[in-house]
């Protein structure tokens, strides 16, 4: 894994792109290290970080690394409380807070195994990086297959993120009327030698997580967990690990094999 | 800028505050960054306990108006494994020769809570042997197995215990006072009566939030563990008034923490008597502040 810099980096922002319901934050950071795919930051915007409702944000936020080009690292948000909804107002010029690259990352599929990627809603982020990495380490793209799922349409405008997407929608206004992981079940039937790759809300992981359980299908699944730091010194992210204890997310994950895990666990945060 | 602290000397009056900085998961976030320019002139453990302890269950954070509500649980792998796992690499990060006195090294102070006095003695007797461990900070914002009430939060407790306990080590000896208690002052002057070498303030405000959905009757706490404690800039005007009340009435040097998040904030605590400040949850913001802080703490004293 890439370590990151010992102190939080202003970097300045080079855009906002809109993508649907979705905002791509993309940051300059020539020289920053490069990361692995499925590392994240923590973000904060250096101007008017505090004060909002509630006097917050106040703690930097976690963000997947969502794309690394030409010097530039690019961020997935949506809006859904007081950190997100600054960082979406960011404009090109503004500058940005950044701790990272943090935590662990993805790990390559084994010889003869295919690659298949599970994402949902803002969670796709950290699979496009994956989707590019696959790519440059000689998978051929239709060996890859990339199975996305989102609330609506609106939301579906997301899976431009990566190449050659199906999608579901809970709604059904895009793609299959219904759930990814009812997309993962028959991909899994047709091919059961592939490794799956998922980031996501708590229950698309769960639904995820216990599919390839019975399919005996080995998974690597991101985690999404509130955290202060990001680095291993609050304790405040973990999830309960298989025969006991914790996890930290931040530093045991966020990519954390499905095997460690009995059930990924539905107390997502308040809004951040 | 150096400064004599209960016999140790150190590069700079900026600490880390405990259960704030994982130096062993921030050397593998950070790499060797961490080992060439380490933030604190003294490193502070996570709170060691006898037995290990996983943690009080998720959620464990809550953000409040200008800072951080905790239930963490203090989670820790034990005395034991503490000893013999984490011990050597914190001494091949802090610089620290086999016999804990090396040059240019950052000493090691362990912080350590029990429920009786019994589990105290046993747990400073076992940091007095090892010379890895600089001193020793007790949190005795725990509370008592016998009387359910936390042993700091009461003067009469406190020397009790304290005095029971002080004969095990002969390292300097840091009592980390709870602020949740009448009259912190009068905790600090028994704490000195009965041996302490220095006392630390503050630790957390107990504090609570209720679960966002707020149809639910009974509403529900938010954090897992039911209360937790309440750090960053929102408790800093409380700090700096406890440990201007503390330093007023204790002669063993006070250790200053609260809210601070830079050099101005740090010189307010040394200007009502800290020796040292220490940083806590400014370090999740940015790991990076410590060392910030120390210098700028640096060119404050140079322009007076």
């Amino acid at each position: 894994m890439s370590e990151a810099p010992f102190a939080r980096r202003a970097l300045t922002v080079t855009g906002m792109d809109e993508l649907g319901a979705y905002r791509l934050l993309r940051v300059a950071d020539p020289d920053g290290p490069e990361p692995q795919a499925g590392q994240f930051a923590m973000l904060a915007a250096a101007e008017r970080w505090g004060g909002g409702e509630e006097e917050r944000p106040y703690l930097p936020r976690a963000f997947s690394i969502a794309r690394r080009s030409d010097g530039e690292s690019q961020f997935l948000l949506e809006d859904v409380g007081p950190g997100s909804r600054r960082l979406c107002e960011l404009q090109a010029g503004d500058r940005l807070w950044t701790l990272g690259p943090l935590g662990r990352g993805f790990v390559a599929p084994s010889a003869g195994r295919r690659a298949v990627l599970v994402g949902g809603g803002v969670g796709i982020a950290p699979l496009a990086i994956l989707q590019d990495a696959l790519a440059a380490a000689g998978a051929e793209a239709a060996e890859t297959t990339v199975l996305l799922g989102f609330r609506d349409a609106a939301r579906a405008e997301g899976a431009a993120l990566l190449a050659g997407a199906r999608v579901a929608t809970d709604d059904g206004s895009a793609g299959h009327h219904g759930l990814v992981t009812d997309l993962l079940e028959a991909e899994i039937r047709r091919d059961p030698d592939v490794v799956v790759y998922a980031c996501g809300p708590a229950g698309m992981l769960e639904g995820v997580r216990a599919l390839c359980e019975r399919a005996d299908t080995p998974a690597q699944l991101a985690l999404e967990a509130h955290m202060a730091c990001g680095f291993g010194a609050c304790f405040g992210c973990v999830v309960p690990r298989r025969g006991g204890g914790y996890l930290r997310v931040c530093v045991d994950g966020p990519v954390i094999d499905a095997g460690a895990l009995e059930r990924v666990d539905e107390h997502a945060g308040a809004p951040a | 800028m150096s400064v004599e602290f209960c016999g140790l000397a150190l590069r700079h009056p900026v600490i880390n505050g405990s259960g704030t900085f994982d130096a062993i998961a921030a050397r593998r976030a950070f790499g060797e960054d961490l080992a060439a320019s380490f933030p604190f002139s003294a490193y502070v453990s996570k709170t060691i306990t006898l037995q290990p302890r996983d943690g009080n269950p998720p959620p464990r954070l809550w953000e409040a108006s200008g800072g951080l509500i905790n239930s963490i649980g203090l989670p820790n792998k034990g005395l034991e494994v503490y000893l013999r796992e984490d011990l050597p690499q914190l001494a091949d990060l802090l610089g620290l020769a086999a016999d804990g006195a090396a040059p240019g090294a950052v000493p090691l102070i362990t912080n350590v809570m029990g429920a009786s006095a019994e589990q105290i003695a046993e747990l400073l007797g076992a940091c007095d042997a090892r010379p890895e461990i600089a001193a020793i900070e007790l949190n005795v914002s725990c509370p008592n197995v016998k009387t359910g009430l936390d042993i700091g939060a009461d003067p009469r407790q406190l020397a009790e215990v304290l005095r029971a306990v002080r004969g095990r080590t002969s390292k300097p000896l840091i009592v980390k006072l709870t602020p949740n208690t009448a009259d912190v002052g009068a905790c600090a002057l028994a704490a000195q009566e009965a041996g302490a070498d220095a006392v630390s303030l503050i630790n957390t405000l107990r504090a609570t939030a209720l679960s966002p959905d707020g149809r639910s009757r009974p509403r529900r706490p938010w954090l897992g563990g039911g209360t937790g404690g309440l750090s960053g800039p929102a408790i800093r005007a409380v700090a700096l008034a406890q440990v201007e009340a503390v330093a007023a009435r204790v002669a063993i040097p006070v250790v200053g923490m609260g809210g601070v998040q830079n050099a101005r904030h740090a010189q307010d605590l040394i200007d009502v008597g800290a020796t040292l400040v220490a940083v806590g949850t400014e370090t999740f913001r940015d790991p990076g502040v410590g060392a910030r802080i120390a210098h700028e703490l640096q060119e404050i004293m140079v322009g007076r």
